[in-house]
């Protein structure tokens, strides 16, 4: 996941994934991350990716053995993954992954 | 007699409840100064506070119901949090577990500087070299042949209560549902240490292990007498735990989740006592701390200072002491009050209320904070 920085200047196929606020201080305060792809990518490995750049980030979203927290929710294009193929799911580039907290809580 | 801190010194009191952290201070552990909320929103059952090594360092389990559990420790008084990259309690892979919640922070003697032990959820233990920036599992008791048949209390299944010999290698742990667990060897090895708590809610109410043991204690000079506050029962051991005995007689209860020890003097425990396990209110609806100082032979109500009707409870770590003389004693109930006694219980004064539910309290006298 990245910034602005680096890129080349044609235009490159991206997969943006988009946090809460509370969570955009453990990404640099960043409220977009972005990914190229030119091709599918899984939601477990754009969350790995995640890992890579903001560990502290991607166990707030996963525990350590890879399952997404109970009470996070991840909509890939408008469509919770849970209903889809969970972290399996597949993204394509150009889409938008929405990472949003539950509405649980007391 | 009123210990006051010195000019270089302060009290200090970490309260952790469901929706966050509050840090307290004092010259004379009558008036508090409180901050907070740090750690806004997320629950934090344990804490603890390690003045070892020169420097003051609040360690706290921290947990999010989104974001799910982590280790921080602030050194500056909690102005500033740091949290390990990667975490500092992680499974290892070939467990297939993950942490739910971090209930014990422990850190060991002064002989032993940068020791850390933490309990967790589900029941395992972990020590720390480092301060508790990182925590390895345990895996004597990870991989214990009785784990199978150990079971969760109604706050999930935990490691809940960890006891080191300062002097030796002997470690004690007690976790709900299984009770409590013995090491003679630093935690390679452990043993089911029973004998004598009863476990009347199971088909066999005296088994060798499934007692769900509330908390324990190391009494503070008599080599292997400690105390237990156990579910229905109130035991002390004088043989390391090889044997249990009830001291619960004089208590008004022998239900509750507390038992504290004091820091330099044997025979003095304090617990905290709530009717029955189906009625888990303070008798009559009047709280109160008993403390004795004859091993448990004898106890003495203390309620001074506290309020005529409370009908909350106190959980198992909602209360502390410090290591001043005379000792300070401090617990919170889940209505969200805490108290401070400055003199061992006598007398109680209110140092905060209407905070969120008291899961944790630590004090210490530290370094000027």
């Amino acid at each position: 996941m990245s910034c602005a920085s680096g890129r080349p200047w044609w235009p490159v196929p991206e997969i943006s994934l988009l946090l809460p606020s509370v969570l955009q201080p453990l990404a640099g305060g960043q409220s977009v991350l972005t990914a190229p792809a030119d091709g599918p990518v899984t939601v477990a490995a754009l969350l790995d990716a995640v890992a890579s750049d903001y560990p502290v980030l991607a166990r707030r979203l996963r525990d350590e053995t890879g399952a997404l927290r109970r009470f996070v929710n991840i909509y890939v294009d408008g469509d919770e993954v849970r209903r889809l193929q969970g972290l399996d799911t597949e993204v394509l580039p150009g889409q938008e992954v929405l990472v949003i907290q539950s509405v649980a809580g007391g | 007699m009123v210990r006051m801190a010195t000019a270089a010194e302060s009290f200090v009191l970490a309260i952790g409840t469901k929706k966050g952290l509050w840090l307290a201070t004092s010259r004379d552990r009558q008036e508090w100064s409180l901050t907070g909320p740090h750690f806004l929103m997320a629950e934090i059952p344990s804490i603890g506070i390690d003045t070892r090594e020169g420097r003051t360092r609040i360690l706290v389990g921290v947990r999010s119901p989104h974001w799910g559990p982590t280790v921080a420790h602030s050194d500056d008084f909690g102005a500033t949090w740091t949290e390990p990259e990667q975490g500092a309690i992680k499974f290892p892979v070939d467990t297939g577990a993950a942490l739910e919640r971090v209930w014990q922070i422990y850190p060991d003697a002064e002989s032993r500087p940068g020791v850390v032990w933490a309990g967790a959820e589900p029941i395992s233990v972990w020590k720390s070299t480092d301060g508790g920036e990182h925590f390895e599992l345990n895996r004597g008791l990870w991989d214990h042949p009785h784990r199978s048949e150990w079971g969760a209390g109604y706050g999930g299944a935990a490691a809940h209560s960890i006891v080191v010999n300062p002097a030796g290698e002997t470690v004690h742990v007690a976790m709900s549902t299984g009770g409590v667990y013995r090491s003679l060897d630093g935690g390679t090895s452990w043993e089911a240490r029973n004998k004598g708590i009863s476990a009347y809610f199971m088909p066999d109410p005296n088994p060798e292990f499934g007692q769900c043991v509330h908390k324990i204690a190391a009494d503070a000079v008599v080599e292997g007498r400690l105390y237990a506050q156990n579910h229905h029962g109130v035991y002390r051991t004088d043989d390391n735990a090889d044997s249990w005995n009830s001291i619960a007689e004089g208590l008004p209860a022998d239900f509750g989740f507390v038992m504290l020890t004091h820091p330099r003097r044997d025979g003095t425990a304090w617990v905290v006592p709530l009717k029955a396990d189906g009625e888990r209110i303070p008798p009559d609806g009047k709280l109160a701390v008993h403390r004795t100082d004859d091993a448990g032979n004898t106890w003495k109500c203390l309620s001074s200072g506290l309020p005529e009707h409370e009908y909350n409870s106190v959980l198992r770590d909602a209360a502390s002491v410090d290591t001043a003389e005379p000792a300070g004693v401090y617990f919170g109930t889940r209505g969200g009050t805490v108290y401070a006694s400055a003199d061992e219980g006598e007398t109680f004064k209110e140092v905060a209320s209407h905070l969120p539910d008291v899961l944790c309290v630590r004090a210490a006298l530290v370094a000027s904070a």
